[in-house]
């Protein structure tokens, strides 16, 4: 049932001459999740709507699924499940009604649509407000009721399109485990997209980090922020320390200390995740600096340090040591921790 | 009950005179329209003489009337909700000016668009006698107001989105539009169609140039019923407008409420 989808060599370029999109090769395999994130601006749901159907690529590019090719298939014909910020909910229906709705323009009996929107109601946990108006819901149930309406057509793709950012913190966590649950029993492929990078992190297979109109990197979520393939992808996921020095023998030298770089090395710069940090005793210091912030928050502790490097460092604590601002740490980080990134190549 | 303060029974006094400055007249000329001798006053005696003669003498313009007004209902109802449609979708200079260009028949004088339609149209074999002559005047004075309210229930939607989910739902044009746009912009719609048929019942202007004696509106036999009769008569006109007009008025806001949507599955 799941099948695989292609891009290839797919750009746009949109009336008043901007390029959204850089030629773009991607391939998303059956029954992936892969999230599409990036800044706003960075081509990530122009990509999308290429999938959908809702843009068309320029002259070149094509869109496979399942190795036929649909670039000029409109999205009516495309058999895609979409879900979008806003909901696009009908107003003039109610949730069954809209659940019903992709059942009744493809012509389903009525006895089989009503089955169906019943194991929809049930899938998403919304049956209670089966009967219910749109402009009664909260954003959460909006969101439930348009996932099962995307899903009830059992469409060969399901596309995402910022599902969970016009909701708050709270339920925003909620739904992210329940569409993760879905997705996972469902087995659909799927692309969403995104600018929030927990969200990415807890959803996709693979991510692809984009920034002005290209893919930056692809990979899964362990590779993305442990081998980011440049500084923008490092500084676009999680946290990231940025030294900058001289190389003396094998150490990058600056105001504060030292960091250890890895054999042979000569890079004027390098970065390092705040939980690498760790603070030491004096003999086994690299570097010092002045706590110039403290945050408790519970399971950790956020130190920001200044080093006398061009930016402040931050720490990620773990153990229950505490802090005041103003005081002198010593501090380290492994060489296996420290990342020599080309600049963004964007 | 509470008490009420000194402002409440200013507010209260000053809204009642303000209804009164505007019903009173209504009032009195409708009583006009039932004495046996308006100089007299209704201690004279009621009659319903005036209205019956009204009714044997000019009811042809009150049908008239209405089938201009129903008419006009529906050209404008297959001409402008499509082209608000389109004027929602595509928002460049072209359909602002579109927009504005439709408003002009409402800013001239009514006078001068029926004088540029008897120019133009008016030697097309039996048109100039036809109370389609009539009807293509209303049509254009009364078509920005249809446009107008559906595209403002269309701009306070995000159309483009609910026919993008409908797309990718499956749905074809078709079905989006009677569906989805349609259903949403009802209230629009309602509200149009309310102004077009008021307004086409008493439009007067344009309608003087345009009509016939043989094919005379009601505001126009109302106007000739007060230049050359007596006042009674006048009135007793008046008094029918007001019966024919005020069950439609209520008719078509009844039509307008907003609907159980458990009704329509």
């Amino acid at each position: 049932m799941a099948i695989p989808i292609t891009l290839q060599q797919c750009s746009k370029t949109f009336a008043d001459g901007t390029r959204a999109l850089q030629p773009l090769d991607l391939t998303i395999a059956a029954s992936e999740t892969i999230v599409l994130l990036g800044p706003s601006g960075c081509g990530k749901t122009t990509t999308l709507r290429i999938i959908a159907g809702l843009e068309s690529p320029d002259a070149g590019g094509k869109v496979l699924f399942d190795r036929s090719d649909v670039t000029a298939v409109p999205i009516e014909k495309r058999n895609v499940g979409m879900v979008f910020q806003s909901y696009a909910l009908f107003p003039n229906m109610t949730v069954e009604g809209n659940i019903e709705y992709g059942l009744r323009v493809r012509g389903m009996a009525a006895a089989d649509r009503t089955a169906r929107v019943k194991e929809m109601l049930a899938m998403m946990r919304i049956e209670p407000l089966a009967r219910r108006r749109i402009d009664q819901l909260s954003g959460g149930q909006r969101q439930r009721v348009a996932l099962a309406r995307a899903i009830a057509p059992r469409p060969r793709v399901l596309l995402l399109d910022e599902p969970l950012t016009a909701l708050d913190a709270k339920l925003r966590e909620d739904l992210r485990l329940e569409i993760d649950r879905l997705l996972r029993s469902l087995g659909i492929t799927s692309v969403y997209v995104t600018h929030d990078q927990a969200e990415a992190m807890a959803l996709g297979d693979r991510i692809a980090v984009m920034a002005n109109g290209r893919i930056a990197q692809i990979g899964t979520p362990h590779d993305i922020y442990f081998t980011p393939a440049d500084a923008f992808v490092a500084d676009f996921i999680g946290t990231m320390n940025r030294v900058r020095g001289v190389v003396v023998g094998g150490r990058l030298r600056f105001p504060g200390g030292h960091v250890a770089l890895a054999n042979g090395s000569a890079a004027e710069e390098v970065m390092f995740r705040p939980e690498d940090l760790r603070v030491v005793d004096e003999s086994s210091a690299q570097f010092r600096g002045k706590v110039v912030s403290a945050f408790f928050l519970g399971d950790h502790t956020r130190l920001v340090i200044d080093a006398g490097s061009d930016a402040m460092l931050v720490a990620r604590i773990q153990d229950r040591s505490r802090f005041q601002p103003g005081e002198v740490v010593h501090c380290a980080v492994d060489p296996q921790a420290v990342l020599v990134l080309p600049p963004a190549s964007l | 009950m509470p008490r009420r303060s000194p402002n409440f029974w200013l507010l209260l006094a000053f809204t009642l005179s303000v209804c009164a400055f505007l019903i009173v007249p209504v009032w009195m000329s409708m009583l006009a329209g039932v004495t046996q001798n308006y100089f007299v006053g209704w201690r004279g005696g009621l009659t319903l003489d005036w209205v019956s003669k009204v009714w044997t003498d000019y009811r042809h313009t009150v049908f008239r009337s209405i089938q201009i007004a129903l008419a006009c209902l529906a050209c404008t109802l297959v001409l402008g909700v499509p082209l608000a449609y389109v004027l929602a979708r595509k928002s460049n200079a072209l359909s602002r000016a579109i927009e504005e260009l439709l408003v002009m028949p409402v800013a001239i004088p009514g006078l001068a668009t029926a004088l540029a339609l008897i120019v133009t149209f008016g030697s097309f074999g039996e048109l100039r006698t036809s109370w389609v002559f009539i009807l293509i005047g209303h049509v254009l004075f009364t078509l920005p107001f249809m446009v107008r309210s559906v595209l403002a229930v269309l701009a306070s939607i995000d159309l483009r989105t609910l026919e993008e989910g409908a797309r990718s739902l499956g749905a074809s044009f078709g079905q989006r539009f009677f569906g989805i746009v349609l259903p949403n912009c009802r209230a629009g719609i309602v509200a149009g169609s309310l102004m077009v048929v008021t307004l086409s019942l008493g439009e007067f202007n344009m309608t003087l140039l345009l009509h016939t004696p043989l094919t005379p509106t009601l505001p126009v036999g109302l106007a000739d019923a007060y230049a050359s009769l007596r006042i009674e008569v006048g009135s007793a006109y008046t008094l029918v407008f007001f019966v024919i007009i005020i069950p439609l008025l209520i008719a078509l806001q009844w039509a307008s409420r907003p609907r159980d949507p458990h009704a329509v599955n």
